[in-house]
């Protein structure tokens, strides 16, 4: 499986609030909450992306609050993957149970600048950076979290097992 | 190789003799925990489980708390979505506006949550348990729908930074300037995916609602969760509230810590977090003069009884400032009732300051004090992030009970003692 598109570049630190505000949480429609994405950091955000393209941030992506609204909003905005350093952890949990694919990866985090066309291998895990000639190795995910990927999400894993 | 107090729990929840950090395991939980905004996504995720109906009705807490009293009719909804399936599936713990109050506080004064539990709670501030000796920590909604439907999480054992808490606090020093210094010192990510695990003597001399705060504030130093040990005031304070067993984990002595700092009480000051991030705190002494438009007293960090007590001491007698709107929340339906016993709300009425029915509300920007482009805030809440309050231009200030309350009455960021 494999990602690609244009990325989208942020910085440390970008929280559960600037990616979905709060006064958007009286809805839990995925469609609704992806027209709001990412609007208190980038106003043109929403205008701009394409079904494909890829977030990538420096570290502790997604801290604050626990709202699954924020990655449900990042993958219904049409986000294929989102690279950072480092996430909070509740938001990737969060992505791995809704099936939005995320790689830790500090090289790549500042290796790739917005604007620039990069393609990711989920199997792999090797993230390549096609406007600069780059690659770098994601980190791979223990096999665990790799099953509850390939089963798209906590709930049909947990349905599988039983 | 010892056990930190967390590892400890989680093996037991396990049913291992030993676990080690980074490891992968599945625990069974105690209490599963949502909210009004949180609950509907879980609920929805629900129905895609072929297995029907949750693991235990007891064992299942949902809080109408975010944005209820109904801000507007989408919240109404989603209120009703949870009323619903609480019905449905007969859950004991549930909670509507009467018997509401702010999650984090409401459910330790209901007993519960105990020593020894594993609890997990769609919403980041869950890790408050940790002042009673419990393993909490936040997930998203369909974590919570998992535990709902099997009473079962997956975590990964944390690895733990140790704090020994030495010394004796101030007057106007508390739990929220403990804290905020902390997550001054650790930053934002200080302590990801890790616990902060809290020992020493100094801990005796901090109050429940002191613990309840510090263990509050762990997810914003990137922690998994905080945890104190258990010492004969939070026995007390388990016995009072709750009828359940509580079982009590000491970290082992040679248990292994990613860092270690001691904190002294004794040396700390009121503390300051300066938009727009918990880690830009500055004390008291070197906040300059920063004019503000509201005050928020109030939240699962800050709304309990003895935050009121302070509040209250300095505001007693005294206006708040021509101009600045105060608004005081007290967290449960027990605390406001207790504060206006004790005569705390007459206090702030005479003050000039509202008192709200609880609700997190302007915490998150929901309502009940949104900010306007450019205004600033001081709040005893637990964030300061852009547009947290309201308008992406606005600032929240974080500070204490006291701080908050000094503020109110001089329009700028005070110490209590001015």
């Amino acid at each position: 499986m494999k990602a690609s598109g244009t990325v989208f570049k942020y910085g440390d630190n970008v929280d559960t609030d600037v990616i979905i505000p709060a006064r958007y949480l009286n809805s839990s429609d995925p469609k609704e909450l992806a027209e709001h994405c990412m609007e208190d950091i980038d106003k043109d955000f929403v205008n701009k992306v394409k079904a494909g393209d890829l977030i990538v941030a420096d570290k502790n992506f997604g801290c604050g609050s626990s709202r699954e609204h924020a990655p449900i909003a990042i993958k219904a905005a049409g986000v294929s993957c989102v690279i950072a350093e480092t996430f909070a952890r509740i938001f990737y949990r969060n992505a791995i149970n809704i099936g939005l694919p995320i790689i830790e990866c500090p090289e790549a985090a500042k290796g790739i600048e917005a604007g620039d066309e990069v393609e990711v291998d989920f199997d792999s895990g090797i993230i390549t950076n096609k406007t600069k000639g780059l690659t770098f190795q994601g980190q791979a995910f223990p096999e665990f979290m790799q099953k509850i990927i390939k089963s798209e999400g906590l709930i049909n894993y947990i349905n599988k097992k039983q | 190789m010892g056990m930190t107090m967390t590892q400890k729990i989680l093996a037991a929840a396990a049913g291992l003799s030993e676990v080690k950090a980074g490891q992968l395991i599945e625990a069974d939980l105690d209490l599963v925990l949502g909210n009004d905004i949180t609950s509907p996504v879980a609920i929805h995720e629900m129905d895609k489980f072929t297995a029907e109906g949750v693991f235990h009705k007891d064992k299942i807490a949902l809080v109408m708390d975010h944005f209820a009293p109904n801000k507007d009719i989408k919240s109404a909804q989603h209120c009703k979505c949870v009323r619903e399936f609480a019905a449905k599936h007969e859950i004991s713990n549930y909670f509507d506006v009467g018997e509401m109050g702010i999650e984090h506080a409401l459910l330790p004064e209901q007993g519960l949550t105990v020593a020894g539990d594993v609890i997990i709670g769609a919403d980041s501030h869950t890790c408050t348990y940790g002042a009673l000796g419990a393993f909490s920590t936040g997930v998203g909604s369909t974590d919570m729908a998992a535990g709902m439907a099997t009473g079962k999480a997956w975590f990964k054992v944390p690895s733990a930074i140790k704090f020994h808490i030495v010394g004796k606090p101030s007057k106007w020093v508390s739990g929220k300037d403990v804290i905020l210094h902390i997550i001054g010192m650790i930053g934002v990510d200080g302590a990801l995916y890790k616990s902060l695990e809290f020992a020493g003597e100094g801990i005796a001399n901090l109050s429940m609602d002191d613990r309840f705060t510090i263990a509050n504030m762990a997810i914003e130093a990137g922690a998994k969760n905080g945890i104190f040990p258990v010492d004969t005031l939070a026995e007390s304070y388990m016995k009072e509230h709750s009828q359940r067993p509580y079982k009590i984990y000491e970290a082992d002595e040679d248990a292994e810590y990613d860092e270690e700092y001691t904190i002294d009480l004794s040396t700390l000051k009121s503390t300051v977090s300066f938009p727009h991030l918990p880690e830009n705190t500055r004390k008291i002494d070197e906040v300059g003069d920063v004019k503000i438009d509201q005050v928020v007293i109030g939240s699962c960090t800050n709304g309990r009884l003895d935050d009121l007590r302070t509040a209250a001491e300095v505001m007693k007698g005294k206006k708040v400032a021509k101009g600045i709107r105060c608004i005081v929340i007290p967290a449960t339906q027990r605390i406001y009732l207790e504060a206006m016993e004790e005569g705390l709300l007459r206090t702030f009425i005479e003050a000039g300051a509202i008192v709200s029915t609880p609700t997190c509300g302007p915490c998150l920007g929901g309502y009940m004090g949104i900010l306007a482009e450019g205004e600033r805030c001081v709040s005893t809440t637990n964030r300061n992030f852009v547009g947290r309050m309201g308008h992406v231009e606005s600032e929240v200030y974080l500070a204490s009970p006291a701080v908050a309350a000094a503020s109110a009455i001089t329009g700028k960021i005070s110490a209590p003692e001015e």
